[in-house]
């Protein structure tokens, strides 16, 4: 891993704890979010993500460990740092009586350089809503105003945790080309999401968490070294059962297969040369086997 | 993408502008749920007229009246109300988002519990009002002692709202567990009656209960203008009682969901 001088890192973690009594919910966790990057944090259901998450958002403390988020510690919730991160939390949480414009106005008022209120709302794509009461709103617009209200402090750093639960796949686009348009103003974002599409999609690079600790962490594209992203090849053969090989050497492969087929004048259905995504890598890394517990 | 406020230099807000901006806030919601705000403002009129007109012509039972729903209407604007929002907003989360922002916990619970003590405020003037020209009782004799008692018994009342709120364990459940307190404790502490009427195990009951010492220093300065020296006990009683809800009610504050 490279090194960087500390103003290029938002978040760094090392060797992090987290006990409640006998159980360890994050047992020595380290890395390192770059500014400007989208981060994407994935794992199983009690990997440890939510409480590793709600560490850095200050809202839990560690066990054990150093944490630094823009350069401060968050436990203790230093004002200074709560001034420059918005987070999104997985319930929104709003104020049903009150309109979009008035609380994005109210919690603007909290921070001492706010982004422009309807500059905010249209960056969610809320314009013609600002004067609907949260409670009109739909699901997909709730969440949208959620991230409103994180971004309108205008933070350095932004945490959203799973933020297109419960989209439709056009919902899940535009919240996509929000985080897009987000990194594209420098903004540092961590992504805890379950879907592995979505990470894909949008992250920088991702860490996979499992039992408490990191076990790959890199770019969608590289994650989990170079044996995981090896080419597969697979086919049905002529007795109807499929078949898969997994190779460094694709071209070769291919060429031999084919020439056999082609010498024997059998077709090859289904034949397909494919890369495993991350959620084959991540279903890997993540998986456990029977009888592990 | 720049915009005119990120030019400007930072400006923080001090803690007082925000937790005056958090009653603000309060205020604008409270009014905007009507049903709430008719249930909190009409609850104690209706009683008093109720009991008012059935008891009319008979002065002692109105002087008994006046100063309890009075009570009363502290109890339910910042015992009941504190307890009953708190688990609200902490079950929603909204405790969780507010603490993930700039603003002081000490300035948003001030926005709460100011927002509760100007719903006491507003009670007692309507009672006073009503008691005045719906049933011909007078002024109240001493507004100092009024003053103090209302402020007393609003500290009082919320330290323990804020303090039950902890042990209710989700909101489904709320209504239940403040009624649980607040029923029983409005008819023992002689809402409705003079304590001095009922069989003596309430009345000692009621001796250790705030509510009754409340209303006891509210009689004092509305009805029968009994200095405050005489009152002192009751006074003693309350903050006891204020002290130890204070206690509860700082110690067990969480700010998440029950459970996390």
């Amino acid at each position: 891993m490279p090194t960087v001088s500390s103003s290029d890192t938002a978040i760094e973690v090392i060797d992090l704890h987290k006990s409640y009594g006998e159980t360890e919910a994050v047992a020595g966790l380290s890395f390192e979010v770059r500014r400007g990057e989208v981060f994407g944090l994935l794992g199983p259901n009690g990997a440890g993500k939510t409480t590793t998450v709600e560490i850095l958002e200050g809202y839990r403390a560690r066990t054990s460990g150093t944490v630094t988020v823009l350069g401060l510690d968050p436990q203790g919730r230093p004002r200074d740092l709560r001034e420059r991160v918005g987070i999104v939390l997985q319930n929104s949480a709003l104020y049903a009586n009150l309109t979009v414009h008035e609380a994005l106005s109210h919690f603007a008022s909290l921070y001492p350089a706010p982004r422009n209120v309807d500059e905010t709302i249209a960056l969610v794509g809320l314009q013609g809503k600002e004067d609907g009461r949260s409670r009109t709103l739909s699901g997909g617009q709730r969440r949208r105003l959620d991230l409103a209200l994180a971004l309108i402090g205008d933070p350095d750093l932004v945490f959203l945790d799973e933020p297109t639960t419960g989209f439709d796949p056009q919902a899940r686009r535009a919240a996509w080309e929000t985080i897009r348009s987000l990194r594209s103003l420098g903004t540092t974002i961590v992504l805890t999401t379950h879907y592995l599409d979505e990470a894909q999609e949008l992250a920088d690079r991702v860490a996979i968490i499992k039992d408490g600790r990191v076990v790959a962490e890199g770019t969608p594209q590289d994650i989990g070294g170079a044996t995981a992203h090896q080419a597969r090849v697979s086919w049905t053969d002529e007795y109807g059962a499929k078949q898969e090989i997994e190779t460094d050497m694709p071209t070769k492969l291919l060429h031999e297969i084919t020439g056999t087929a082609l010498a024997a004048g059998r077709e090859l259905t289904g034949l397909k040369v494919s890369r495993p995504s991350l959620e084959d890598i991540y279903l890997d890394l993540t998986m456990e086997e029977p009888g592990d517990e | 993408m720049s915009n005119f406020a990120q030019q400007q230099a930072p400006h923080r807000r001090s803690a007082v502008t925000l937790a005056w901006r958090q009653y603000r806030l309060e205020r604008k919601l409270f009014w905007r749920n009507p049903s709430a705000a008719f249930f909190n403002l009409m609850l104690p009129l209706l009683l008093l007229l109720l009991f008012g007109a059935v008891f009319a012509g008979n002065k002692k039972y109105v002087d008994v009246i006046v100063p309890g729903i009075a009570g009363m209407g502290v109890m339910a604007s910042t015992f009941s109300a504190l307890a009953f929002n708190l688990t609200f907003l902490r079950e929603q989360g909204v405790l969780k988002r507010v603490r993930g922002t700039p603003m002081p916990p000490a300035s948003y619970l001030s926005g709460l519990l100011a927002n509760a003590v100007t719903n006491a405020v507003i009670q007692i003037t309507v009672v006073i009002l009503v008691a005045r020209f719906g049933f011909g009782v007078g002024w109240p004799k001493n507004w100092i002692e009024l003053g103090i008692f209302l402020a007393v018994g609003v500290a009082t009342f919320g330290a323990l709202g804020v303090a039950f709120s902890h042990a209710i364990p989700n909101f489904d459940a709320a209504p239940a567990y403040v009624n649980a307190i607040f029923l029983p404790v409005i008819f023992i502490s002689g809402v409705f009656y003079d304590t001095q009427t009922a069989p003596a195990f309430l009345k000692e009951i009621a001796q250790i209960l705030p509510l009754t010492h409340l209303i006891d220093g509210l009689s004092a300065a509305m009805v029968s203008g009994k200095a405050i020296s005489t009152q002192l006990g009751s006074l003693a009683v309350l903050l006891a009682w204020g002290a130890v809800g204070g206690v509860l009610a700082v110690r067990g504050f969480s700010w998440d969901e029950r459970g996390n």
